[in-house]
């Protein structure tokens, strides 16, 4: 519109300031206040609220008693006492950092080589692959963890059969929860299958607004395919697995439904992640200080990790706004 | 075959080999939902349902407390997706076309909300809603629903009104429109996508969320159907056609609203989260 437009504006508001009585001025300084209200409102009051109440929780003796009388008794710090010198606690962290690290990077591999593979295929066949993704990214959560509890059931499942007829061995009747490792290896397969779909086209159309000029360039100066990768197309698509990494540590770190419906709401102690051990110890054992502060243990890792990506994503908005 | 097109034609077949090994668990769900019971538990699998039944279908929807849990997730859901979208449309203009004090704090409250993990939260705003004798209330789901969509609506939705041009919306001033119809004829046509697309978002978050529901709502008249298809595991072992053909049918609005709008899903998550 360039300059005219510019100009026209100007008169617009102009026109707009002179009509302004000093009551219109008040009104427009209070309208953006009173757009944002109903939305914050809900927000500090269904979140900000209950996160105040969660760490003062953290800092009481809270169980059966306290939950009739509705008033804990305070102690202090001493939840995360006993979390410092709990084995079992130390347990628990150990496997949910474990866990997200395998799992975020298993998903961002596969996302990133899927998203690559859909800019080098052809045509019909992106077509497909893009709706099968979508037709997975579609798919709940519960209905598919209870798809894949189906799979790769002891007796009937698929998976056993598969495996023992691929010659992998014998995995007829094989429980794989019995033990730990394998039973968080059907987890991750669910989360990374769960995943892939929403990083690979996220990243993919990240892919399409690299700048053809900008890799052509590189390949004329003699750039190999993966320097072209690790030099040009990384360092543009930044932002965005910045964003899709602390998506999923978030997510990951926060797995609980997999865990809980995977295993039919009985847990056994090995698959204790951070918000399993959480829910187990307020609403199983009843000892909702200690879930709590072990919620707010949880909180304070992701605020660690995911720092960066905050103090980014608000210097771009602030920027962009 | 030239180089370049043997390569391409590896890269499809790798494609399709990624499409097939994604897509089996779905197939599997589906076919074995309608399969015969002797078909599902057959020590060799039946890879195609040669005698295709409905049963399982039927046996899911004449369980206990089906269509009453279809009326409460629809309950939750549609009363989440309209208030939602109202309130986040309304911040998001706020924040995208007005300067005013506080506004770079909302903004950062907003994006430092999305971080923090819900599963957290269950206990305060259990004992809270204990305390005041609201557990076990569909109201109570709602406002934390709401709560949850909130933060991801009016981000996103800022960026697509950051899009519209403010001089698109001045020239129809010029034209003699008012600085309301000016709004409602030009950026909100041109909002619309984003406005589909936070709200499928919605409808998916409240339609598929599992934790609060199976906290807060403990009585059977008043779950939800995530909630409702921990019924098919009995003592006696898991009803596996009932439950594949119950986790079908609680997936197929979710799948169904997605493939509709997925497009205005993917432009308007990276509207939102690429372009800052």
């Amino acid at each position: 519109m360039g300059v005219a437009g510019d100009a026209r504006a100007s008169v617009v508001s102009r026109r707009h300031m002179e009509a302004g009585s000093w009551r219109l001025v008040l009104a427009g300084r209070l309208l953006p206040y009173a757009l944002i209200g109903p939305a914050l409102l809900v927000i500090i009051g269904v979140l900000g609220y209950p996160l105040g109440t969660l760490l003062w929780l953290s800092t009481q003796h809270y169980g059966l008693r306290e939950l009739l009388q509705h008033q804990g008794v305070f102690v202090g710090l001493k939840n995360f006492q006993a979390f410092s010198i709990d084995p079992q606690f130390r347990y628990v962290v150990q496997v949910s950092v474990i866990f997200t690290i395998v799992n975020v990077g298993l998903s961002m591999f596969f996302g990133t080589c899927i998203a690559l593979l859909l800019e080098r295929v052809s045509r019909p066949v992106r077509v497909l692959l893009s709706a099968g993704l979508v037709l997975v990214w579609a798919t709940p959560s519960i209905p598919a963890i209870n798809l894949w509890q189906w799979m790769f059931d002891y007796e009937f499942g698929v998976i056993n059969w598969l495996l023992t007829h691929l010659g992998a061995g014998n995995y007829i009747h094989h429980n794989w929860f019995e033990n730990p490792i394998q039973g968080f290896a059907v987890i991750t397969v669910i989360v990374v299958w769960g995943a892939i779909p929403f990083l690979a086209l996220m990243l993919y159309a990240g892919l399409t607004q690299v700048p053809r000029e900008l890799v052509e360039a590189a390949e004329i100066d003699g750039a190999r395919p993966w320097q072209v990768f690790a030099m040009v197309t990384i360092p543009i698509l930044r932002p965005v697995f910045l964003v899709l990494f602390s998506l999923s540590t978030i997510w990951d770190f926060g797995v609980f439904n997999q865990v809980w419906v995977l295993l039919n709401q009985r847990p056994n102690k090995d698959y204790f992640l951070i918000s399993v051990y959480s829910f187990q110890e307020s609403f199983r054992v009843s000892q909702y200080g200690l879930g709590s502060a072990a919620a707010v243990v949880m909180v304070a890792i992701l605020v660690v990790v995911t720092f960066f990506y905050v103090r980014q994503t608000v210097r771009l908005t602030t920027e962009a706004i | 075959m030239s180089r370049r097109g043997a390569q391409r034609t590896l890269f499809d077949s790798v494609a399709v080999l990624i499409l097939v090994v994604m897509l089996f668990p779905i197939y599997w769900m589906v076919s074995t939902a309608l399969k015969p019971g002797k078909d599902i538990l057959s020590l060799t699998p039946v890879w195609f349902p040669s005698n295709v039944t409905l049963d399982n279908f039927r046996t899911a929807m004449s369980q206990p407390f089906f269509w009453n849990d279809v009326v409460n997730s629809l309950t939750v859901v549609l009363s989440v997706v309209a208030i939602s979208i109202a309130l986040a449309f309304l911040a998001a203009v706020s924040v995208a076309r007005f300067g005013f004090r506080g506004r770079t704090a909302f903004v950062v409250m907003v994006i430092a909300v999305q971080m923090v993990p819900l599963n957290a939260l269950v206990i305060p705003v259990y004992l809270l809603l204990d305390s005041v004798g609201q557990v076990d209330s569909l109201l109570g789901v709602i406002a934390y629903y709401l709560a949850i969509v909130l933060p991801f609506m009016i981000w996103t939705l800022r960026g697509f009104v950051a899009n519209v041009p403010v001089d698109l919306e001045e020239a129809a001033m010029v034209d003699g429109a008012t600085r309301v119809s000016a709004f409602v004829r030009i950026v909100f046509p041109l909002v619309a996508p984003g406005l589909v697309a936070t709200a499928i978002y919605g409808f998916i978050q409240a339609w598929n969320e599992y934790i609060i529901a199976y906290v807060l709502l403990s009585s059977n008249s008043k779950q939800t159907l995530t909630i409702w298809l921990a019924s098919f595991t009995t003592q006696h072992g898991t009803d596996w056609g009932g439950l594949m053909a119950g986790a079908t049918l609680t997936a197929l609005p979710v799948v169904v609203f997605f493939l509709i709008v997925q497009r205005h899903v993917v432009g308007g998550l990276t509207a939102g989260a690429v372009k800052g």
